[in-house]
């Protein structure tokens, strides 16, 4: 069992994530939502999932020291898992109906604790997100409770009890990047799925032993990245221009040339040099003949072109030469079987990306794997 | 009692005990049984040590004493444990009570590992070799080089392959051996360009492993919608670069690919060898053979199949096949027979030696015994009743509500199956009924990773299991199950029974902690 001494944990909870999915909304972003959803006569879930984590969190590491904030952004969900939370009053107390300004202001109240859990789904993840970008260097790692509608980020544990348990037997200090990635709602009541990459978070690693109890977060194991970004390194060849598409992956992929690419743009590099950073769709068809793109898997639906990297467009993609798909084995097996997607809006230049391609998985490791157009 | 005893009990027996009967009150057995494992706290065998003890070895009568030449004696004694005889029985007894082995549990939930019974018979027969030495002349060891022989000529028969080589002492070493042999065959033709191995997410991750420690790229195909390898995919993987495909069927699912033969013809089509890893071998024996469906080579684990232990209770064996065209590559040194007499030579083109002297023989002779105790017919007759037993064990665990065995597929001699729906129900994950499991003295493990099917759990029940075995194997899972839904808490809580409750597993992922001998023990956590 986990020793207890010295390690603190803290407690945000978004108590309207999650509202919407009840009510059939698709989401709960915007206040305009959260009263159509309480109309409609939902009824909060978030503290309830963040009480069960709590829960798991004691039974995994008893005597563990909590801390959190007055109400129901945590101290609630807190006491009903029996704890005696420590409590850090924010400036501005948090009205009934909570904002992103409240999760943001709670985030940075809470910054000294060892690891932060979170309540909520992607769009509390982006307001984490923010807060942590605040923060920079003191921001503390995160692990978030899936209690949002939406719940795509790789930031989150499969739910509230293995969030509370992944806290709980975390001893290692060992931490990953995990994606944030939110849907744009409008798009997503409309029917069509527009995840967006938003951002990194660090998570605690999860152990790879027992990752079979899915007790992690989405996010592979230390190593597996770097894997995969050497693997890409090696297939370089010099005067071929590089397009590197959104995304953690791929960002590794500029670390392991020692350049600071962008995570959420896309960047073309040459012969270990950058040539352009975060382009947009007119600049990028200039350089993008026989250039090799380098695309991860945006999301967990699996969409590699289409969303999030617009500015990889048909045009652009007609004049390069090659494709290299990037994700991890875990990545590969959570879509449980369904394909790789893509949707660039021309039928013919998606009909021609579709077929079986080979999606790197470590270095000097490969899985064939199915693409086809949405 | 204390609450968790308490607890434990009502658990564990399920329901209280009948009535007396009469005068003398018969008591019915519970319905599982009340297993709990010894615990010793039994120290590091290096740390019993104390200098001068002695265990006595009574030579034979009449046997003469010979004193080693001066030339082979150590210069230093070797840093063994010294202890006596009862210190060694009483440490070893002890330590076979601390845990759950083949002779001791219902051995079933090691799917794709093969846990048939080891017959006692056999060790006395590998007893008889135990002391011949690796560099004995020809002369002295012909008996040895006949069962060597033998055990071949049968491993031929059984696989379809030309040539045999016992060399391997595990399933892996046979597997870096036919990689080995396959780099050695296209390194001959001028084509070590060859540089990408395909394989499949359901073999054994040991052929990925194996093939990427000698230098290859590891390329590997994804289950189609019906759960067999996609050949599709092998389709878009073959080419100009691909080495070989090393493949496992049935695949670890335990579903059988009835398309192997197109996959084999796929890969020669562009110059690549096919490997078949057997390792699953036991539901085809006398049913199909590797070089019936044109594999170039493969090899079988005589730990798993031919019943020798194995390597964690004791050195295992592997067992290489070839076609013609890779003999002259098998590992040396290989058994010849001019008819008379038995020799040793090394195949003209071989890629060494990979054990010292024979092999493993008490393992081979383990292997022999057991398949001359059966004959031919008898081989079958194991497949089909693994493959029996199997599917009887399947249909008792899918009436276990919140069990499934993805892909509706008839299934040879295993099932990978999935506590999916009973997770998400309960939040108990598929590690943890394991664990539970084994406070009524049986286990399993879970599966490779990644984890595809979800909450996975992987029996395979072998030939050598009763129906009662497998009944109480089902009904153990059956109350674990129930518990996961009436009290997750508690199951999660376990193990109850077992010589240690919990463990933290974060060291298991550190290297820096690992000590795989004494001496790294030593020099790493005692200074």
């Amino acid at each position: 069992m986990a020793t207890t001494v010295g390690f603190v944990v803290g407690l945000v909870v978004n108590p309207v994530a999650g509202l919407g999915g009840t009510a059939g909304l698709k989401g709960s972003d915007g206040a305009e939502v959260q009263r159509a959803a309480l109309a409609a006569g939902a009824t909060p879930r978030s503290g309830e999932r963040a009480a069960r984590a709590v829960r798991a969190l004691l039974a995994a590491r008893p005597g563990v020291r909590l801390v959190t904030v007055p109400g129901a952004m945590g101290e609630d969900s807190a006491r009903a898992a029996g704890a005696s939370p420590g409590l850090v009053r924010l400036a501005r107390p948090a009205a009934p109906t909570t904002t992103a300004a409240d999760t943001r202001a709670a985030v940075l109240a809470l910054r000294d604790v060892d690891l932060l859990l979170f309540a909520g789904g992607d769009g509390t993840a982006r307001d984490v997100l923010d807060a942590v970008r605040e923060l920079g260097g003191q921001a503390p790692p995160v692990l978030g409770v899936p209690a949002g509608v939406k719940v795509y980020s790789g930031c989150f544990a499969v739910g509230p009890a293995a969030a509370g348990e992944l806290a709980g037997l975390w001893t290692s200090g060992a931490t990953v990047e995990a994606e944030v990635v939110d849907l744009d709602e409008d798009r997503y009541r409309q029917g069509r799925v527009s995840p967006r990459l938003y951002g990194v978070l660090r998570v605690p690693a999860a152990r790879t032993r027992l990752s079979g109890r899915k007790t992690g977060s989405a996010a592979a194991a230390p190593g597996t990245v770097e894997g995969i970004a050497r693997e890409v390194v090696s297939r370089m060849r010099p005067g071929v221009p590089y397009i590197l598409g959104p995304g953690a992956t791929t960002q590794a992929v500029g670390r392991a040339l020692g350049l600071a690419t962008t995570l959420l743009g896309v960047d073309v590099v040459r012969d270990g040099r950058i040539v352009a950073a975060d382009v947009a769709e007119r600049e990028l068809a200039g350089l993008a003949g026989g250039a090799v793109l380098v695309l991860s898997v945006i999301g967990g639906q699996g969409f590699v072109l289409g969303r999030g990297n617009q500015q990889i467009s048909p045009r652009v993609l007609s004049r390069t030469g090659g494709l290299l798909v990037l994700a991890t084995q875990q990545k590969l097996a959570a879509l449980g079987g369904r394909p790789l997607l893509v949707d660039t809006g021309d039928e013919d230049t998606d009909r021609k990306l579709s077929g079986h391609v080979q999606v790197i998985t470590g270095y000097r490791e490969s899985t064939i794997y199915r693409m086809e157009t949405t | 009692m204390s609450e968790l005893a308490e607890r434990t009990n009502k658990h564990s027996t399920g329901e209280s005990f009948a009535e007396p009967h009469g005068q003398l009150p018969v008591r019915p057995k519970p319905p599982l049984r009340r297993f709990h494992q010894a615990r010793w706290d039994e120290p590091i065998i290096f740390e019993l040590s104390r200098p001068g003890r002695r265990g006595i070895a009574v030579p034979e009568p009449g046997a003469p004493e010979v004193e080693l030449p001066e030339a082979v004696r150590r210069a230093q004694p070797p840093r063994l444990p010294e202890l006596s005889q009862p210190h060694v029985l009483r440490h070893y007894l002890r330590l076979s009570q601390e845990n759950l082995g083949a002779d001791l549990n219902v051995d079933v939930g090691q799917g794709t590992c093969t846990m048939k019974y080891s017959p006692k018979v056999n060790d006395r027969f590998a007893a008889e070799v135990a002391e011949l030495h690796p560099a004995q002349p020809v002369d002295t060891v012909q008996g040895v080089l006949e069962i060597y022989h033998r055990l071949e000529r049968m491993l031929a028969e059984i696989s379809g392959m030309a040539r045999v080589s016992l060399q391997p002492g595990s399933g892996s070493a046979a597997i870096y051996a036919n990689v080995a042999m396959i780099r050695a065959y296209h390194a001959s033709r001028g084509e070590g360009h060859r540089d990408q191995v395909i394989t499949t997410l359901f073999s054994h991750p040991s052929n990925a492993a194996c093939a990427k420690t000698a230098g290859y790229e590891i390329v590997t195909l994804m289950p189609d919608a019906d759960g067999y390898p996609d050949i599709e995919a092998l389709k878009a993987a073959i080419g100009p670069r691909t080495a070989a495909l090393m493949i496992t069927n049935p695949e670890d699912t335990g579903i059988f690919n009835p398309r192997i033969k197109e996959f084999v013809d796929l890969v020669h089509s562009v110059g690549g060898l096919a490997c078949y890893d057997q390792a699953n071998a036991n539901g085809i024996l006398g049913i199909t053979r590797a070089r019936d469906a044109g594999f170039d080579l493969g090899h079988f684990n005589l730990h798993k199949t031919f019943s020798t232990p194995h390597a964690c209770g004791g050195p295992a064996a592997g067992a290489c096949g070839v076609s013609e065209a890779l003999a002259p590559f098998l590992p040396g040194p290989v058994v010849t027979f001019d008819g008379t007499s038995y020799g040793l030579e090394t195949p003209e083109r071989s890629i060494g030696k990979i054990r010292p002297g024979l092999g493993v023989t008490p393992n081979i002779v383990r292997a022999y015994a057991w398949i001359m105790a059966l004959g031919a017919e008898g081989l079958r007759a194991v497949a089909e009743t693994a493959a029996l037993n199997n599917n009887y064990l399947m249909s008792r665990v899918l009436r276990i509500p919140g069990t499934s065995a993805p892909w509706d597929k008839r299934r040879i001699e295993q099932v990978r199956y999935s506590w999916r729906e009973l997770s998400e129900e309960t939040g108990v994950h598929s590690e943890e009924i394991g664990v539970r499991a084994a406070d009524f003295g049986v286990h399993y493990w879970t599966s490779h990773h990644p984890h595809v099917v979800p909450e996975p759990f992987t029996l395979e029940p072998t030939e050598s299991y009763s129906k009662e075995d497998l009944d109480e194997y089902a009904a153990i899972l059956a109350h674990v199950a129930d518990e996961a839904r009436r009290d997750p808490a508690f199951v999660k809580g376990a193990p109850y029974n077992q010589t240690i409750h919990k463990i933290d597993p974060t060291p298991l992922d550190d290297p820096k902690q690992w000590a795989p001998t004494w001496r790294a023990y030593v020099r790493k956590h005692l200074g």
